[in-house]
């Protein structure tokens, strides 16, 4: 019969009515300021740039590629590259970022910086308290105010930070590898050099033994 | 004491109008002739003035605090105990924000638009009959001049779609014409039946009509068969009229966004909003008039409690059934929602002014029980049938492309 539904919609409505005054489970929303509910470990809000040691600006794993300024969908990052170089985490010289820029109010949270840094610098943080009442100079967030250290990436996502310590160990342990290659090869090339020398030393002319 | 508290704002007005003229003689001034009329008229007026928009602040809070029951939240709890003050922070907010014309728009109408609406859900107040002997303008065509002026507020929503010179506001207004008119004929129509009965377009009359006491239950119009589905038709035609959900499709958030008021902000805006409410008030207070017995009491022994009493009661009663309504079904179609006003209501309607002439021409007894009754539930069952019925359409078949 017409009208069935909507009498059965009209009882339902009036049980969610009646309910959330008797039984405090249905209420399903939590009381914001006062009430938290624990955040899950893949939540994202805004980058923040990572650091190794105890400086933040001289821990900086940031080497100011810009790869993540060009892939930024709304184009809410800004760096500026250092003129100097400094040497990095393996050892490499490497640029650094003068400024590190990001828009708090252009930021969508896609996470595409993360996904193409290759130098696992850039990350999500999970803080979402982030509003300022200063609306042009607070939303404009610089590298002093984005360095967080790795501790503190271990902390939020412990999963990920895990992976990324392990990626950046396997980086070291190539990098070291190839710096001991490097060596012996130079040494190799050094000996077999000498051994040339020494080889062509004996058709060469004796020189004056005094000198 | 029952009769003195019953009068008591119709006594205050007599008070008020009587120490004004003994203070004009006591001054010794001559009033002129339309001094005294105008001042019972304000003193008539103000409290209509005053009463609904403040009705209007409360019903503003308890709607939202219901649908967040409904939906299983809290609804607004931070401003004033048990947030009960949300409407203060929400005026504040609506009166200090930005005034934005846009540039495009028709200045004029632009402006004028909410004016219009708010004039003419405030003017319909006049007929109501909120209480014995309580009603400003004691109109002999009362339920006439209500449809007249009401009719008016479709002017002035087309006229704030159009002059916003916006895509959606000129959607919804177009839709919003579309409906008000469609639903002000299964409106009207259902009024007509109490008129048929009554014999007067006098509001005041109606309610009179319905003051008497027929064994258990009183001689409302919705304790008939007619009456009852008259009452049914009415409220859903004033969803209709009102662009409340599930009729909502002139705003529909989703859709169109804010629909004809679009390009309103600020105080413009808490205009329509205000409109909108009183709009809904005057309606529930005109099938109070016309179904539920106006302010009679239910049974006579109730008859201590005042008049006005009753009247606000079964106001309130009513705006909890469309705040009930708004958060328990969804939006219509409009293809929907045109199927429901020219199939379903306006048959209906129709065939209920038959059965009440049936009521009226059968007299006293169980006969005009068996055959009014008869008649509106067979076309009931018969007009919802084809259309509304779920049809078996089968198992639904997917056809991918290649």
């Amino acid at each position: 019969m017409l009208g069935k539904g909507i009498i059965k919609g009209m009882a339902e409505t009036a049980r969610n009515f009646l309910g959330s005054y008797v039984s405090a489970e249905r209420l399903t929303t939590v009381q914001y300021p006062e009430q938290r509910i624990p955040q899950i470990e893949k939540a994202r809000q805004f980058p923040f740039l990572v650091f190794d040691g105890d400086d933040p600006m001289k821990g900086l794993r940031c080497v100011a590629c810009q790869i993540c300024e060009k892939e930024c969908p709304p184009k809410c990052i800004y760096i500026v590259k250092s003129k100097d170089k400094r040497v990095d985490y393996k050892g490499q010289m490497q640029l650094y970022p003068a400024t590190f820029d990001i828009d708090l109010s252009v930021c969508m949270s896609c996470q595409i910086c993360v996904e193409v840094c290759p130098f696992e610098s850039i990350k999500m943080d999970t803080a979402y308290e982030l509003s300022t009442t200063d609306r042009f100079g607070g939303l404009m967030v610089n590298k002093h105010q984005l360095a967080k250290s790795n501790e503190h990436y271990r902390h939020i996502h412990p999963t990920d930070a895990a992976a990324s310590d392990a990626a950046l160990a396997v980086e070291v342990a190539k990098a070291q590898a190839k710096a001991k290659a490097d060596i012996e090869a130079k040494a190799k090339a050094a000996a077999e050099a000498k051994a040339k020398a020494a080889v062509i030393t004996p058709v060469a002319p004796k020189p004056v033994a005094a000198t | 004491m029952t009769e003195s508290l019953d009068q008591i704002f119709v006594t205050l007005k007599h008070w008020l109008l009587s120490g004004f003229e003994n203070l004009l003689k006591w001054l010794e001034v001559a009033p002129p002739d339309w001094l005294m009329p105008l001042v019972s008229m304000v003193l008539s007026l103000a409290p209509i003035l005053m009463v609904f928009p403040a009705l209007f602040a409360i019903t503003t809070v308890l709607e939202r605090k219901g649908l967040g029951r409904i939906q299983n939240r809290y609804g607004p709890n931070r401003v004033g105990p048990f947030g009960f003050l949300q409407f203060a922070a929400d005026g504040i907010k609506a009166i200090i924000k930005e005034d934005l014309v846009p540039r495009a728009a028709d200045k004029i109408f632009h402006f004028i638009a909410p004016v219009i609406l708010v004039i003419t859900a405030f003017t319909v107040y006049a007929v109501l009959p909120f209480g014995r002997n309580m009603v400003a303008v004691d109109l002999d065509a009362g339920l006439l001049f209500f449809f007249a002026v009401g009719a008016a507020s479709e002017l002035a929503v087309f006229m704030a779609g159009w002059s916003s010179r916006n895509k959606y506001a000129l959607l919804g207004a177009m839709r919003a014409v579309a409906q008000m008119v469609s639903y002000e004929i299964p409106l009207i129509l259902s009024s007509v039946a109490v008129v048929m009965i009554t014999g007067t377009l006098s509001l005041t009359k109606i309610v009179e009509a319905q003051s008497t006491h027929a064994g258990l239950l009183p001689d409302w119009f919705v304790f008939t068969p007619w009456g009852f589905m008259g009452f049914a038709l009415f409220m859903i035609a004033a969803n209709a009229e009102l662009n409340r959900s599930p009729f909502d499709l002139p705003e529909g958030e989703s859709e169109i966004i804010a629909g004809y008021f679009i390009e309103y902000s600020g105080f413009k805006f808490a205009l329509f909003f205000l409109s909108e409410y009183l709009s809904m008030f005057a309606l529930s207070g005109l099938g109070i008039t016309l179904f539920l017995g106006g302010w009679n009491a239910p049974f006579a022994v109730l008859d201590f409690i005042p008049s006005w009493a009753w009247f606000f009661a079964k106001l309130l009663a009513l705006i909890f059934l469309f705040i009930w309504t708004r958060g328990t079904l969804p939006r219509l179609r409009q293809d929907q929602l045109m199927n429901l006003a020219w199939k379903f209501m306006i048959p209906m309607v129709l065939v209920n002014l038959v059965a009440a002439a049936l009521w009226h021409f059968t007299g006293p007894g169980w006969m005009r029980w068996l055959s009014s009754g008869a008649l509106v539930v067979g076309a009931y069952m018969l007009l919802g049938k084809p259309q509304f019925e779920s049809k078996d359409i089968g198992k639904r078949t997917y056809r991918f492309a290649d």
